[in-house]
């Protein structure tokens, strides 16, 4: 099967790019495009450190063939500061240390934003639902939970 | 059918470092033209903070901002000599190395600041902000970034230092048994309280209280987290991971890493963490080993507080509900 040409708007940039056949979302981020903050965990969509916004959601990007998201909005942790300047969530998970490895941080920043953005005053246990699909082996996820709230409580 | 309360204690010591044919670690350290001082170790960081870690131990030493450190563990087999990142001997070891090739470098540093400003070496002192000064008079001060590059370009001089922290072999006294294996020892408590459901067996870690005596804290923040993310895998380890089936048959087992159990942020018990500096006089600025401890006394500590909600003795890891029934029949006499 030949290449397919796939567009998409990637942190607010248009892109164009040949992709084989199949090809995930994921590679296409790493490989084609540079942008490294998405990290290939598991690659079979149990682990969450790849998880990026597609059209506002977030998806495991190693799950989706980015040939049949053509024309989608994708997000990753690149486009989410502003400059130099973090936002709400990065500032948090810094203030809060909710970050050791830090192989998680780039899914759980994204689950969070996608959280955040549907529901701006999450309780405890909304929060613990959303980052339900994203793997943290250093943490213990409690410092996780409280900077996510916390970024909730700065956006007020 | 209840929830049964209860709570345990468990306590752990824990030996920095092991004896091997000798515990060695070295470390080099140069400064590049610009003032950036290159700390080359063989020492891994696989996430648990060393660079961050033998940084601060290097721009304390030095005198100069944390920024002007870079850390490069880059190939085992072009750096240094390290034994590795294991026996939580890492900031111990690599700490001391670091140390001592940061003093040796300091003293060219300061040679080199004294030739430049024409003083004596013995009356510079740094500011912490990168400058180097003249004590009493500082306006008389040079910036690394120039000094520095008055070393390589005016004076020929390498601001460079060596460093090795060796614990020698320690050889058995054969009547006694007596050895010196570790270099100091790291002290820890954990209370657990748990909720274990005597229908479903189920055991719920409600919260866990962490003391830990672990000479100096070099990095506070990142010493909590390694002591609560620590509870979190002594809790996995108690309730949860096996490579076995929970049940007889083998297609009941996880068959690889994404159906391994642990816990997730659903099942996070409270912590609450206190940290007791005891500075070891060996550890680099006082520091003890603070790694492979923090799992362990959470598990037997768990166990107690099952023991304490039910009269259970889980003996078995995990503790699985399936085994806390059976215990649980068997304490009952309905088996």
């Amino acid at each position: 099967m030949p290449s397919s040409v796939v567009n998409l708007t990637v942190n607010g940039r248009e892109q164009e790019f040949l992709a084989r056949p199949a090809e995930s979302l994921l590679t296409s981020l790493r490989d084609r495009l540079g942008l490294m903050a998405a990290k290939r965990g598991c690659a079979q969509g149990s682990c969450g450190t790849c998880t990026v916004l597609v059209d506002d959601k977030p998806v495991m990007s190693c799950l989706v063939a980015v040939e049949t998201i053509e024309a989608a909005e994708v997000r990753t942790l690149e486009g989410v500061a502003d400059g130099e300047r973090l936002d709400e969530v990065q500032q948090a998970f810094l203030d809060g240390f909710a970050t050791q490895c830090g192989f998680c941080t780039a899914g759980m920043i994204m689950t969070a934003e996608a959280l955040l953005a549907e529901n701006p005053d999450p309780t405890h246990d909304e929060v613990v639902e959303a980052i339900s699909g994203n793997v943290c082996r250093c943490t213990g996820y409690r410092a996780i939970v409280a900077a996510i709230l916390d970024a909730a409580g700065r956006r007020k | 059918m209840a929830k049964l309360k209860g709570r345990g204690y468990a306590s752990v010591n824990y030996p920095t470092g092991m004896n091997l044919g000798g515990d060695p670690s070295q470390a080099l350290i140069h400064s590049t033209t610009t003032g950036t001082f290159v700390v080359s170790l063989s020492s891994v960081d696989l996430g648990q903070g060393l660079k961050t870690v033998v940084a601060q131990c290097a721009a304390e030493v030095l005198g100069l901002p944390f920024e002007n450190i870079l850390i490069d563990t880059a190939d085992t087999d072009t750096g240094p000599h390290c034994m590795g990142t294991f026996a939580s001997r890492g900031t111990h070891r690599v700490g001391n190395a670091v140390i001592m090739a940061a003093a040796e470098a300091r003293e060219v540093m300061l040679a080199v600041a004294a030739d430049e400003l024409e003083v004596d070496p013995g009356d510079l002192e740094t500011d912490g902000t990168g400058f180097i000064a003249v004590k009493g008079a500082e306006e008389k001060r040079i910036h690394i970034t120039d000094l520095a590059l008055a070393a390589h370009f005016k004076h020929g001089r390498t601001i460079s230092g060596r460093g090795i922290f060796l614990k020698e072999q320690s050889t058995v006294v054969p009547e006694t048994g007596e050895m010196d294996p570790d270099s100091c020892q790291a002290h820890a408590c954990t209370v657990a309280v748990v909720e274990v459901d005597d229908e479903t067996g189920v055991v719920e870690v409600l919260e866990m209280h962490n003391a830990y005596e672990i000479g100096r804290a070099l990095n506070p923040a990142m010493v909590t987290q390694q002591v609560e993310g620590g509870a979190w895998m002594g809790m996995s380890h108690a309730l949860f991971e096996a490579t076995e089936p929970y049940y007889p048959a083998r297609d009941h087992g996880p068959a690889d890493f994404t159906e391994y159990l642990m816990p997730g942020p659903a099942d996070i018990a409270r912590q609450y963490s206190v940290i007791l500096e005891r500075p070891a006089d060996n550890g680099p600025f006082g520091a003890k080993g603070i790694g492979e401890m923090t799992a362990n006394a959470p598990i037997p500590a768990i166990a107690n507080a099952i023991f304490d909600a039910c009269g259970v003795r889980v003996e078995t890891m995990p503790f699985t509900p399936e085994r806390v029934l059976r215990d649980l029949d068997a304490l009952k006499g309905t088996t």
